[in-house]
């Protein structure tokens, strides 16, 4: 984290490095325990194989971590993405069941999460609540909402189109991997290929100089927010229609956390700045296959959060900014640096304004 | 240098301190001698080594070498915590206290009055009543400390300091945000604690502060001491001198009074409730508009205001005969505005931003998203402001907050011309930043109008003023009062003005 | 004398109290003495992680770990009076040991290796659940003489039973409030709370602090997981999901700024009890839903998230005042 802020803005390869190293690692784990691991098989018009089934899991924190990411660039959190995701599938459900196709139901997720998206924003943009106060509200009452749109059923449906979304295949690959890459690669080409990306940067680092330099952080506040609610929705969606039905309660249950996850082991700071959508993708696969790995490995799935919770302090601890300063300090292992110096942007003095 | 020495031995006597950092030597043999109740001034240009000196005393940082003796026993702080055990007690310009914690709480946090390990409150405060009332203030010490101003904060922070060491008080820059009543208040609760015997520290860069209150000095230049120095005997400019190692040369005035060109923009009772009373102001094509007051007079707010960056609530804004309106820094910056702020870290530069994406940051908003400057461009704009304003750096991608002061103000002017505005509006330029980066600041001011440029210039240095202004409007108390042309500008004139406000 | 920062407390104050005459009005039997003693039985657990919670938030830090402590302490209470022969006394002695000892690494950790607290309690919130699935992934019921003791103790007035674990809840609330307000670490919370480096400056030592309210949270919601144990005679590694959200969401009601400094531990009992009113009020209603809980919690946090930001503006703009004033007419203070 502190090596990519420091110093010139490294290329892409660079930036990714280490992801790539540790999703390798996991993937290495997996063929150990598995040695079929990468074989990948085409039977009915469809690929098979446990390579396939991590991407395809993968998707909804690959999606969600996708808006996280911006939004967390921009020094914000959200996290009302699960219950948002429960309430876009609620929607997308009690559409088809009313008798509509699945492009209305499609839509009418997306308005809902859009919408979500757009309160989020308008409390942090236009109210100036701290995102991590602001989005527990829906967090909080989120699911809620969603019960209202189910009445408190699981609500299942058998729209062939729905379905399709979370359980169908195009050209042999199953829909969510294609959604999900299709979509990393549209968000990733908008905001690098425009001034999108270094803006939301700009706003993360420091909003008073950038609304003073004239950018309208109100205005990309709230698409930021927009996107991660939409992306939210997008994944509820397909969560609903690969279970065929909408599970309030349950859907995206604390895959707010995987996204965060996904955006820090990534490398992206939680204080805002510099962020990589590439690099929380690649995160959001690592935590997929080291479920994959307990999965493979025949260990119980009880081990499942201890070990993934072993694995972020282990991530979090190579990436903590004291332990940087300490290797820095092994390798200039000379005089010393000044790590009592004020940091240039303390959380504390961010979060008070 | 003459030996200045008092017959008493120093409270505090720093002898061949030294301070190494990668690169750099910080502190090269630095000796320091306070004696029990005086005012010592820590003089020297920024990058000195005042501060580092004053966290090597305070235990912030590992001094490399030297002795540090207290009382004539060594000493050897760890921590800010310890030295404050041992007595020296420092008060900062903005990290103090607690404005959360009432003034009792934050005077007596770490040695609250308790029994059987629960705080005795009613006692507590009316211990902090009772010394407050030492410092001339009366106040509720219950009352959370947000609710006083920043002056009376910073007498409660020196009243904890000198309550909790009693040896020597480090006051650093404390003056930097108190208009000249609040200085008047301060300095009258330091002379209090100099009469009780403490050895006071006092940084500033105020030099008629340290002329006002300060018994000695020490002079540091590129962490070396220049000199010890009785102050009664010194005038400023001797002091300078040491400080800059060079004699400053009169600036020789030849006021260009070419004739501006076009009124530019007209403002007319532009105001805000609270804020500054309805102000209206011309400014022509090739003019430099000097705004001088005090500190709080309403130079900043007169800038934000014209910028939009606080939105006015009366009054309206001309640009070339044309009513034009401006609600939000983004409006100003579409019609050619650009206001360089007078808080560069919090205001200024984007800190983790190289600085090729600073300077044009700017220009980029006022293209929207969707058209990015193209890679090459980008280039050319930074390569060109970088060498015209000959900034300072290893590399364009380098974050911004890794330049020095000056640098910075330069990266940020770059931003700004590189949206080739018709009104710059500079708040501060000059502050904080070392005498080479001033010079060429201020020449860049007399460049720009002469090239035709509208400035709007706010600052409290009035020799700066003076020296590139063809009009000077004068502040007080957030309102005008005054308008000086031509040669009516004069520093004299200009505190006249100030001051005539004063009396009536 | 009303002071500003006793503000968000005493809306807090009438919100209970508006909202207990509404429920009132519209059942009177809520005003039995049965009801507030269900009330303080049904929230002892909630209100005591929340008491640990409210420390975390004035010191500007957050707990994600407590609801799956709760589970881990419930669980592990089981499996260890199931498989052995400890008495539950010294049984809760470990476990609150255990957790505190957990709240203890976790702060070391958010304080030594400078980590963001909201990530290293996420980790501490997937430990803990995981640790609760290893011991055992099925309900284990807990039967042992001594806990028909503790739960047979009560204090009877006019039919309504005062219960052993809302007893022990009013306790911690009244320890909490004498620990924040009255004592040096309490002060200590509050003055992280109010800033970090001035904090450290003022010679607050804030790796004890730090350290130590997150192991009074860890601690707490040991102690939180005993009363759960007590309250539903079982541990069960799903149980208290989301047990966090409500007490941050009860701290917020109950008046303390979430980006800490601000508020008091007194104020988190009435969001407790405004929460469980809520509940009560639907359990007596019948038609309503139990959704209608999350929803309405939701908008309660919403209002008081705006009614700080309020204060906070108002007290923002009067300390400009101020300022203003000194500037013009600060000759009368020297």
């Amino acid at each position: 984290m502190t090596s990519q802020t420091v110093g010139p803005r490294p290329s892409i390869m660079r930036r990714i490095l280490p992801q790539l190293v540790i999703l390798i690692v996991a993937l290495a784990l997996n063929v150990a325990v598995f040695p079929e691991f990468f074989q990948i098989d085409f039977r009915n018009g469809r690929l098979f194989g446990n390579l396939i089934d991590v991407l395809n899991r993968g998707a909804p924190v690959a999606l969600l971590c996708i808006g996280m990411t911006l939004v967390i660039a921009t020094k914000g959190i959200d996290l009302s993405v699960g219950a948002v995701m429960a309430i876009a599938g609620a929607v997308a459900a009690s559409v088809v069941v009313e008798g509509h196709g699945w492009g209305m139901a499609l839509l009418a997720a997306l308005a809902a999460g859009g919408l979500c998206g757009l309160w989020n924003g308008f409390l942090v943009a236009v109210l100036r609540i701290q995102p991590i106060v602001a989005t527990l509200v829906l967090m909080v009452a989120g699911r809620g909402i969603a019960q209202l749109v189910t009445e408190g059923k699981i609500l299942t449906f058998d729209n062939a189109g729905l379905i399709h979304l979370g359980a169908g295949t195009v050209a042999g690959l199953p829909t969510p991997i294609l959604i999900w890459l299709a979509l990393g690669a549209l968000v990733t080409c908008v905001v690098r290929k425009t001034a999108l990306g270094m803006l939301i940067e700009a706003i993360g680092i420091n909003e008073r100089s950038s609304r003073l330099a004239g950018i309208n952080s109100r205005v990309l506040l709230v698409c930021v927010y927009l996107v991660s609610g939409l992306c939210a929705a997008l994944a509820g969606v397909i969560v609903a229609a690969d279970i065929k039905g909408a599970d309030a309660n349950n859907a995206g249950l604390w895959l707010e956390l995987d996204a965060i996850l996904a955006v820090v082991i990534g490398g992206n700071s939680l204080l805002g700045g510099r962020f990589s959508i590439v690099a929380s993708l690649i995160g959001a696969l690592i935590i997929q296959s080291i479920n994959s790995v307990i999965l493979l490995s025949g260990l119980p799935p009880e081990f499942n959060l201890v070990i993934k919770a072993l694995l972020i302090l282990g991530i979090l601890v190579i990436q903590s900014p004291r332990i940087g300063t300490y290797i820095y300090m092994l390798k200039a292992s000379g005089p010393q640096p000044q790590p009592d110096a004020p940091p240039i942007r303390s959380t504390k003095e961010e979060t008070a304004r | 240098m003459k030996d200045t020495l008092t017959p008493d031995t120093p409270v505090l006597h720093a002898r061949g301190i030294s301070k190494f950092f990668p690169g750099t030597i910080a502190l090269d043999d630095v000796e320091l001698r306070l004696m029990p109740g005086e005012v010592h001034a820590l003089l020297g240009e920024n990058g000195a080594g005042k501060s580092t000196l004053i966290k090597c005393l305070t235990g912030a940082y590992r001094r490399d070498a030297g002795t540090l003796l207290l009382d004539g026993r060594e000493i050897d702080p760890v921590s800010t915590a310890d030295s404050q055990r041992l007595g020296i007690g420092t008060v900062y310009q903005e990290v103090n206290l607690l404005p959360n914690l009432t003034v009792a709480e934050n005077l007596f946090l770490g040695r609250q009055p308790t029994r059987a390990g629960f705080i005795m409150r009613r006692q507590m405060n009316a211990e902090a009543r009772a010394v407050l009332a030492g410092y001339g203030l009366s106040l509720d010490p219950a009352e959370p400390l947000a609710a006083y101003s920043v002056a009376i904060q910073q007498v409660i922070a020196i009243a904890r300091a000198v309550e909790m060491s009693g040896k020597v008080l480090i006051l650093d820059e404390p003056t930097a945000s108190l208009d000249h009543d609040e200085v008047q208040l301060l300095f009258d609760v330091v002379r209090q604690v100099k009469a009780r015997g403490l050895a006071v520290v006092f940084i500033t860069h105020f030099l008629d502060q340290v002329f006002a209150i300060s018994d000695r000095a020490t002079v540091l230049r590129n962490g070396r001491v220049v000199g010890e120095c009785l102050l009664a005997e010194m005038t400023q400019r001797d002091v300078v001198t040491m400080m800059l190692g060079r004699h400053l040369e009169a600036r020789t005035k030849a006021r260009d009074t070419g004739a501006a060109g076009k009124t530019l923009v007209e403002i007319a009772d532009l105001g805000k409730r609270g804020l500054i009373a309805p102000f209206s102001l011309n400014i022509r094509e090739g003019e430099v508009v000097g705004l001088a007051g005090l500190l709080g007079s309403g130079r900043t707010e007169t800038a934000n205001l014209i910028f939009g960056a606080v939105q006015a609530d009366q009054g309206r804004v001309m640009l070339r005969g044309q009513e034009i309106a401006i609600k939000t820094p983004r409006d100003a910056v579409a019609h050619r505005f650009a206001l360089c702020p007078e808080d560069r870290k919090l205001d200024g530069i984007v800190g983790d931003l190289s600085v090729r994406d600073n300077i044009i940051l700017a220009l980029q908003a006022r293209q929207g998203w969707m058209r990015p400057i193209p890679r090459a461009k980008v280039e050319e704009i930074a390569q060109t402001y970088v060498r015209a304003l000959d900034i300072r750096l290893a590399s364009l991608d380098m974050p911004i907050r890794l330049l020095s002061g000056g640098n910075q103000q330069k990266a940020l002017l770059a931003r700004w011309l590189a949206t080739n505005p018709d009104l710059l509006i500079l708040d501060e330029p000059t502050r904080g930043i070392d005498v080479g980066a001033h010079a060429e600041i201020v020449a860049l001011i007399e460049q720009l109008r002469a090239d035709g440029m509208a400035l709007l210039v706010a600052s409290s240095e009035l020799e700066e003023l003076v020296a590139y202004s063809t009009r000077v409007l004068v502040l007080r108390d957030r309102q005008q009062v005054r308008e000086l042309v031509g040669d009516q500008i004069t520093p004299d004139n200009i505190i006249n003005a100030i001051a005539i406000e004063e009396v009536a | 004398m009303i002071r500003s920062t006793h503000l968000p407390l005493l809306i807090t104050l009438a919100t209970f109290v508006l909202a207990y005459a509404l429920c009132a009005s519209a059942y009177p039997a809520m005003l039995s003495l049965r009801v507030v003693a269900n009330l303080l039985t049904d929230n002892a657990f909630l209100g005591i992680a929340a008491v640990g919670m409210t420390f975390v938030i004035l010191s500007g830090g957050i707990d994600l770990s407590i609801g799956s402590v709760i589970a881990f302490t419930g669980v592990f209470l089981a499996v260890i009076l199931r498989d052995t022969s400890l008495h539950p006394l010294a049984a809760f002695a470990l476990v609150l040991l255990l957790t505190t000892g957990f709240g203890t690494v976790m702060g070391a950790t958010i304080h030594y290796l400078e980590m963001p607290p909201f990530i290293v309690t996420l980790a501490g919130m997937f430990l803990a659940r995981g640790a609760a699935y290893v011991l055992s992934t099925e309900s284990v019921p807990i039967t042992h003489e001594f806990y028909d003791t503790l739960q047979g103790l009560y204090w009877k007035i006019d039919g309504a039973r005062f219960r052993l674990i809302g007893g022990l809840m009013v306790l911690t609330f009244i320890v909490g409030i004498l620990v924040a307000h009255r004592t040096r670490f309490g002060q200590n919370v509050y003055a992280l709370g109010g800033g970090e480096q001035a904090a450290k400056l003022m010679g607050v030592p804030v790796a004890r602090t730090t350290i130590g309210i997150y192991a009074v949270s860890g601690g707490l919601a040991g102690l939180s997981g005993i009363v759960f144990s007590l309250y539903t005679s079982a541990g069960y590694s799903l149980a208290t999901v989301g047990v966090e959200l409500e007490a941050i969401a009860a701290v917020v009601i109950g008046g303390t700024l979430l980006t800490g400094g601000y508020g008091f531990v007194g104020g988190t009992l009435f969001g407790i009890l405004i929460m469980g009113l809520i509940q009560t009020y639907i359990v007596f209603d019948g038609t309503l839903s139990s959704w209608w809980t999350k929803i309405v919690i939701g908008g309660l946090l919403f209002a008081f998230i705006l009614l700080q930001k309020g204060l906070t503006w108002a007290a923002k703009k009067r300390a400009a005042q101020a300022r203003m004033r000194t500037a013009t007419g600060s000759a009368a203070l020297s």
